[in-house]
C-alpha cells in the first residue's frame, strides 16, 4: 500500500537522546536527499538548505516536542520555516518521521504534490505554517506564541529565519510585539550564512551587529556555530523555560552550502542552481564519505 | 445653508450611542461573549474596541501601529485555535496589508475577520492617502475571502453575527457615512442580497452608503417620475447573489450601481462581468468614485462633489431607464 505510513508513536519528547555523530550523519543525510529532489524537480535552493541542515537535524531529531500520528496536537512545539525555500530539506525529516508517505517525495515538484520548494500548510502534514514570503513567519510566530499564553499552554514557537529575511521591516515589527508581550515561549533562529540571493547579505544592507539589534528589541541573544553538534543541543536543551518573559533569538553562524566543499567556495553560485551529472556524482561521493568515516 | 464641517468618527464610543457609532465594536463585544475563541486586535484602534477591552482584556492584543504585523500575528492566533477580528483604518487595513492577507490568511483558509473603519473617502480632507477607494477590487480577488459591506448599523450587526461561524476568512467594510436603512437588523442570508424594493424600469443596486442612496433615489424615482425600480443590498460582495442580479438585468434590461469606491473593481466590475459572461444585453451605468486623483475635503462636500448623493443616484437612474 503506497499510502501507507506508520508514524513515529507516542509522542517525542523535547531533548530526547541523540549522540553528535548522528546529529552530522542526519544532516549530511538531509543533503543527500536535498539533492535528489532537486534532481527530480531540475532547479533548487542548494546551498541555503545545507546551511540549516544541521539545524533541522537537531530540531526534529532532538529538540521539538512532536507526535507525529496526531500533526495538529494543541501542545506539540511549533515549527515555522521563515526561510520557506529551504522546505527542500524538510520533506524527507518529515517523511522520514512518518507524517506521510514516503511515496510523496516522488512526487516533488510536480502538479498536484502537496511538497514543493515552499511548504504548504493546508496540503503537507507536520507543516505548522505555510511560508515564502519573507518576513511574515516571526509575526505569525508572535501570534502561536500569544495564542499559548492565552490557552494556558506551555509549547514552544520556533521560527527560522534566513538572515537576509531580516532585511523585511515586518521582522522588527514582530521583534517588538515579541518583547513587549514577553513571548520567552517564542524562539527565533537565524541562519546566518551571509548571503542573500544576489549576493553577500550585509553588502546590500547591512544587518549586524545582529545580536546588539536584537537584544536593543528586548530579546535574548545566543550566538552560536549553527554547525556544531554538541552546541546545536547544548544551545536547545538551555532554552529558558516558556514561561520566561523574554524572547531569544539564536543567531546561527553557518556557512552557505556547507558539507559540499565546491559549494561553500561559491555559495552564490548555488543558492539556485542544478548539478550536472558530474558534480551530482562528486556531491553524493563527498558526503557519502563523511558518513561512512563518522559511521567507522 | 449650513456649512459642512468634519464629523469626528474616531471617538465613538459613547454608551448610549455605540450601536449606531460604531456597530462593529457594538457587535464584536457580543459575539466575544458567546464565543470565547475571539480575540481583538488593533493597530493605534483600540477606541473602536473600548468596550471589548474593558469586558475582555485578556482577548484584546494592541499591535502599535504596525498593520502587516497584526494580519499575520492573527493567522498565528487563527492556526492556534482562536477566531481574531482585526479592527484597522480601511486605506491600512486591506490596501497596505493584502499581500498579508492573500499569503498568510487567505490561502491558508484561516477564520480571521478583517474590520476596515473608515472606508471610502471618509477620511475626507485628511487627504487621499487615508481613503480606501480601491479594497474591494483587491478583496474580491481573493480566493477565500468573504467580502461584506453593510449598508448601516443594523446591517453591520447583523452581518457581522450572521458570518462568526464561519470558519473562513471574513473582510468586513464600514462605511462611516452610511444613512440608515433599516429600522430592525435584516436576516442576511449567506451571500444572498436583500430586496427593499421592487420594480420592472431600472435595478439599483448599492453597497454600504450606496444602499441608502439607492433606497432614497428610488423613492424619488417613483414620487417624481412614476420610474420603478428593483432595489437590492449587495451587502455580499464575495461571493455575490448571481441569480438575483441576474433575474432583475434581464427582467429591467438596466442596471445602476451605487458605491462609495473606485469605479474600476468593485460591485461595478461584479455587475457588468456577470451580465455579460451571461450573455446579457443591458444598459448599465454607475455612481462610484472615479478611476483618477480624487480630490481632499470635507466628506459631504465631497459625496456631493462625486454624486454620491439620492438627487444624483435618481438622475442617473433617469436616464438609465429612458435610454
Amino acid at each position: 500500500m503506497p499510502d501507507q505510513i506508520t508514524p513515529t508513536p507516542g509522542t517525542l519528547e523535547r531533548g530526547r537522546p541523540l549522540t553528535d555523530a548522528e546529529l552530522l550523519r542526519r544532516a549530511d543525510w538531509i543533503r543527500l536527499q536535498t539533492i535528489d529532489l532537486i534532481a527530480q524537480a531540475g532547479l533548487g535552493h542548494y546551498s541555503s538548505t545545507f546551511s540549516a541542515a544541521e539545524l533541522v537535524s537537531a530540531l526534529y531529531y532532538h529538540a521539538l516536542r512532536l507526535r507525529p500520528s496526531e500533526p495538529d496536537w494543541p501542545d506539540r512545539d511549533r515549527f515555522l520555516l521563515g526561510k520557506g525555500h529551504v522546505a527542500t530539506g524538510l520533506w524527507p525529516v518529515l517523511a522520514d518521521l512518518g507524517y506521510y508517505p514516503k511515496d510523496w517525495l516522488k512526487q516533488f515538484g510536480k502538479v498536484g504534490s502537496p511538497l514543493n520548494d515552499h511548504p504548504n500548510m493546508k496540503v503537507a502534514r507536520g507543516i505548522d505554517f505555510s511560508s515564502g514570503s519573507l518576513g511574515h513567519n516571526l509575526s505569525v510566530g508572535a501570534g502561536m506564541a500569544i495564542a499559548a499564553r492565552i490557552s494556558g499552554r506551555d509549547y514552544r514557537t520556533f521560527v527560522l529565519t534566513g538572515d537576509g529575511e531580516l532585511q523585511e521591516g515586518q521582522v522588527w515589527e514582530a521583534a517588538m510585539a515579541a518583547s513587549h508581550y514577553k513571548l520567552g515561549n517564542l524562539v527565533a533562529i537565524v541562519d546566518a550564512n551571509g548571503f542573500s540571493g544576489a549576493g553577500p547579505t550585509s553588502d546590500a544592507i547591512n544587518i549586524e551587529p545582529l545580536a546588539k539589534r536584537f537584544e536593543a528589541f528586548g530579546w535574548t541573544a545566543r550566538e552560536i556555530d549553527g554547525h556544531d553538534a554538541a552546541t546545536l543541543k547544548k544551545t536547545f536543551d538551555e532554552l529558558p523555560d516558556p514561561a520566561s518573559e523574554e524572547p531569544v533569538v539564536i543567531i546561527a553562524r553557518t556557512h552557505k552550502g556547507h558539507g559540499v566543499e565546491f559549494m561553500e567556495k561559491a555559495p552564490q553560485a548555488w543558492h539556485l542552481g542544478l548539478l550536472n551529472e558530474e558534480q551530482y556524482k562528486d556531491v553524493v561521493a563527498e558526503i557519502t564519505a563523511r558518513m561512512e568515516l563518522a559511521n567507522g | 445653508m449650513a456649512e459642512k464641517k468634519m464629523v469626528d468618527v474616531f471617538s465613538d464610543v459613547e454608551r448610549e450611542t455605540a450601536m449606531i457609532a460604531n456597530p462593529a465594536g457594538y457587535a464584536v463585544t457580543e459575539l466575544g461573549a458567546e464565543d470565547e475563541r475571539i480575540v481583538t486586535l488593533a493597530a493605534d484602534m483600540s477606541n473602536t474596541v473600548a468596550e471589548f477591552i474593558a469586558k475582555f482584556p485578556e482577548r484584546y492584543i494592541e499591535v502599535g501601529i504596525a498593520e502587516t504585523n497584526s494580519v499575520s500575528l492573527a493567522a498565528g492566533l487563527a492556526s492556534a485555535g482562536l477566531v481574531p477580528y482585526i479592527y484597522s483604518m480601511s486605506p491600512f487595513g486591506m490596501l497596505k496589508t493584502c499581500e498579508q492577507w492573500r499569503t498568510d490568511v487567505d490561502y491558508n483558509h484561516l477564520p480571521v475577520r478583517l474590520v476596515g473603519r473608515l472606508s471610502g473617502v471618509a477620511m475626507g480632507y485628511f487627504g487621499t492617502s487615508h481613503y480606501a477607494v480601491e479594497d474591494i477590487a483587491i478583496a474580491r480577488t481573493m480566493n477565500n475571502t468573504v467580502v461584506l459591506s453593510p449598508a448601516d448599523a443594523a446591517s453591520c450587526v447583523s452581518l457581522m453575527r450572521s458570518t462568526a461561524s464561519l470558519e473562513v476568512p471574513v473582510y468586513i467594510r464600514i462605511a462611516e457615512a452610511a444613512p440608515k436603512v433599516y429600522d430592525e437588523a435584516p436576516e442576511y442570508e449567506y451571500g444572498k442580497w436583500p430586496r427593499l424594493r421592487s420594480g420592472g424600469d431600472v435595478t439599483l443596486i448599492g453597497h454600504g452608503m450606496g444602499v441608502g442612496l439607492a433606497a432614497q433615489a428610488a423613492e424619488l424615482l417613483f414620487e417624481t417620475g412614476s420610474v420603478e425600480a428593483d432595489v437590492f443590498d449587495a451587502a455580499y460582495l464575495r461571493p455575490f447573489d448571481e441569480a438575483a442580479l441576474l433575474q432583475s438585468a434581464e427582467k429591467t434590461g438596466r442596471v445602476l450601481t451605487v458605491e462609495e469606491h473606485s469605479v474600476v473593481g468593485g460591485l461595478a466590475a461584479i455587475v457588468a462581468e456577470t451580465v455579460a459572461r451571461a450573455g446579457l444585453s443591458v444598459k448599465l451605468d454607475q455612481v462610484a468614485l472615479p478611476n483618477q486623483d480624487l480630490e481632499a475635503g470635507v466628506p459631504a462636500d465631497l459625496y456631493e462633489y462625486y454624486g454620491l448623493t439620492p438627487a444624483h443616484v435618481a438622475k442617473k437612474a433617469l436616464n438609465l431607464a429612458r435610454r
